[in-house]
């Protein structure tokens, strides 16, 4: 062959654009793979289910099931004790998709191709997260609706309700950078589908979502207590229904800026590596 | 912009690749390699699963940097310029690009904006690709529906979106049937005859030797040769005597009677019972020979006959082993081996 002689070649210069141009393509990308990602989604009965039925049946299932058995002590009864505790619930278990959409990704070589495109490679992580947080917002607009139906209430005013759609909203975007994590490291949509979400069982219900923790055994009250998803979801019913604020505002605060910190790096560099 | 004047800058080699070796861990999947694509030519990138074709793509593309060594793209060094080979690239592979729930046009509208390309020109380059693919009554629905070939047919398309110069294909008609993998063949000559520089990896030596101008074997990482497809035919030289024995059992007998005709070792597929030998410029009287000898030892066989050497020939010369032995069954080649069975 006639490398030898080739080895002279000298390869051309090749400047990268300005860093105004680069942030002004890697906006546009986002937003494309935004919309492509609302569209699969949209067009994807698993994920409709996951989304809107199954926690439609959660609501009905703890309000009319077990709501009756469970004593609790805020105004309005269980109803209203239930619906901050199902909507981070089902803010978490949005995430499922984040985790499922990855991995298929990965696995089926389209993340490849997007990668050995002239595009922003942080767009498909970014345009992730936008879409994933459009999708909870109607999630948790859905599950409030169903709510109202079934005799939710808010009882402290309209600021505190919008603040509180908005703490479901962002718990439910952070444990997506957790899911994001988990489906870019598993990279196998069967593994992820199986038990790439295990985690999420004892965070949701070993909580303060559906039960009062004073009823649990001591042991388990010690974990239940102390565990993000409780202290979010008691912040959300204080800010629903009225009691104190700061103490659980400032320890949700520290516990999700914790995760994103922790989680957000690790989703990046599996990224990177997958 | 066409093609021609986004590399209006460069009149060397579109792929330049020099000394690259990339391991994984202990694991040493690219041990050297060399090779240059001309503009315009087709290189057929040939080696058994495993062999490090896919890595080499995957540098090439910029996936993947290489641990020593230099490759350009179009005179773009595909480490220090990535975002300048990207522009100059299309890929399309084995596993295929696509997403189900959208539409063909959906898809290829998607891959218009992530190009960057202006809404008409990305429209009107989606219409002409679903026209040119055969894709036209299938534009508007999911590709969930789609069969294996068009899926493929719609992969590469997307790669074609933005008039890439240098077009990638890894192993394009892998698990295809035998009909959509020549409908595949079609597509492809079509693309090179229309001046794209194409880059092609495959096991399959009849897929290297339908398409690229030029081949290069690797295995276990290294080059272990380069050429045209007549130049490696040559080099092994001479006709090839081929029969298949009818009871299987025989195999060894029927082998050691002709042994002595073969230069180096008769080729022996157990699985079929076929065995080649490699007979040199002796062709017809070692024919004969052959055909005296299995009759004196009673062996039955079919299809003996004398035949060009094929590129599996020359692979099992290179490197003593077939190109296709991990080949997996599903495979087009090995229901084609498996067809000989009795």
């Amino acid at each position: 062959m006639t490398t030898a002689v080739l080895s002279s070649l000298v390869a051309l210069d090749a400047p990268n654009p300005p860093v105004s141009e680069r942030i002004r393509l890697g906006v546009m990308d986002t937003l494309t793979l935004t919309r492509r990602d609302l569209l699969i989604w949209l067009r994807n009965p698993a994920f409709i289910f996951f989304t809107f039925i199954q926690p439609v049946m959660f609501v009905l299932l703890f309000r009319y099931v077990f709501g009756g058995a469970i004593p609790v002590h805020v105004p309005g009864g269980y109803v209203n004790f239930l619906m901050p505790g199902i909507i981070a619930q089902s803010a978490a278990f949005a995430s499922f998709g984040t985790a499922i959409a990855l991995a298929r990704q990965l696995q089926k070589g389209v993340i490849d191709r997007f990668r050995a495109m002239p595009m922003a490679r942080s767009a498909v992580l970014l345009g992730r997260l936008v879409s994933d947080t459009v999708r909870l917002v109607l999630t948790v607009l859905i599950i409030l609706a169903v709510g109202y139906a079934v005799g939710f209430r808010f009882h402290n005013g309209v600021v505190p309700a919008v603040l509180m759609v908005i703490l479901g909203v962002v718990f439910g975007v952070v444990i997506c950078t957790v899911s994001a994590f988990v489906g870019l490291a598993i990279k196998d949509e069967e593994s992820v589908g199986s038990f790439g979400l295990v985690w999420l069982f004892p965070l949701t219900f070993v909580s303060a979502a559906f039960v009062p923790v004073h009823s649990m055994p001591g042991w388990l009250q010690a974990f239940a207590k102390n565990q993000p998803v409780t202290i979010v979801i008691d912040e959300m019913r204080s800010l629903a229904l009225g009691g104190p604020l700061t103490m659980h505002a400032w320890q949700s605060a520290v516990w999700l800026a914790g995760i994103v910190a922790v989680f957000v790096p690790l989703a990046v560099r599996s990224y990177r590596k997958a | 912009m066409t093609r021609a004047n986004r590399v209006r800058d460069w009149d060397g080699p579109s792929i330049f690749v020099e000394d690259v070796h990339k391991s994984f861990g202990d694991v040493q999947a690219l041990g050297g390699i060399d090779f240059v694509v001309e503009r315009g030519k087709v290189l057929g990138l040939l080696g058994p699963n495993g062999a490090g074709k896919t890595t080499a793509v995957k540098i090439l593309t910029t996936l993947l940097t290489p641990d020593r060594g230099r490759a350009l793209v179009e005179g773009r060094d595909v480490v220090r310029a990535p975002s300048a080979v990207r522009e100059l690239i299309g890929l399309a592979g084995q596993s295929t690009a696509i997403q189900e729930e959208l539409t063909g046009r959906e898809n290829l509208e998607i891959m218009g904006r992530l190009y960057h390309l202006a809404p008409d020109v990305r429209q009107r380059r989606a219409t002409e690709l679903l026209e040119r693919f055969d894709l036209v009554d299938a534009a508007d629905r999911p590709t969930r529906g789609y069969s294996g070939g068009m899926q493929r047919r719609l992969d590469l398309a997307l790669s074609l979106v933005a008039l890439p110069s240098v077009l990638f294909l890894d192993e394009p008609t892998t698990g295809l049937d035998p009909r959509s993998r020549l409908g595949m063949w079609d597509v492809i000559r079509e693309l090179v005859s229309a001046g794209t520089t194409l880059l092609l990896t495959t096991q399959y030596l009849d897929e290297a030797d339908a398409l690229a101008d030029e081949i290069v074997v690797i295995d276990h990482g290294k080059v272990i040769a380069a050429g045209t497809t007549s130049e490696l035919k040559n080099r092994i030289g001479g006709d090839v005597v081929e029969f298949v024995v009818v009871e299987r059992e025989r195999v060894g007998e029927a082998v050691e009677a002709v042994q002595h005709l073969s230069e180096g070792e008769a080729n022996v597929d157990l699985e079929t019972a076929r065995v080649s030998l490699r007979v040199g410029e002796r062709g017809s009287q070692a024919l004969v020979d052959s055909v005296r000898r299995l009759d004196a030892l009673g062996v039955n066989t079919e299809g003996l006959g004398l035949r060009r050497p094929s590129l599996d020939d020359v692979f099992l010369a290179l490197t003593g082993h077939g190109a296709e032995d991990e080949v997996p069954p599903q495979s087009p080649a090995g229901r084609r081996a498996g067809g000989r069975r009795h």
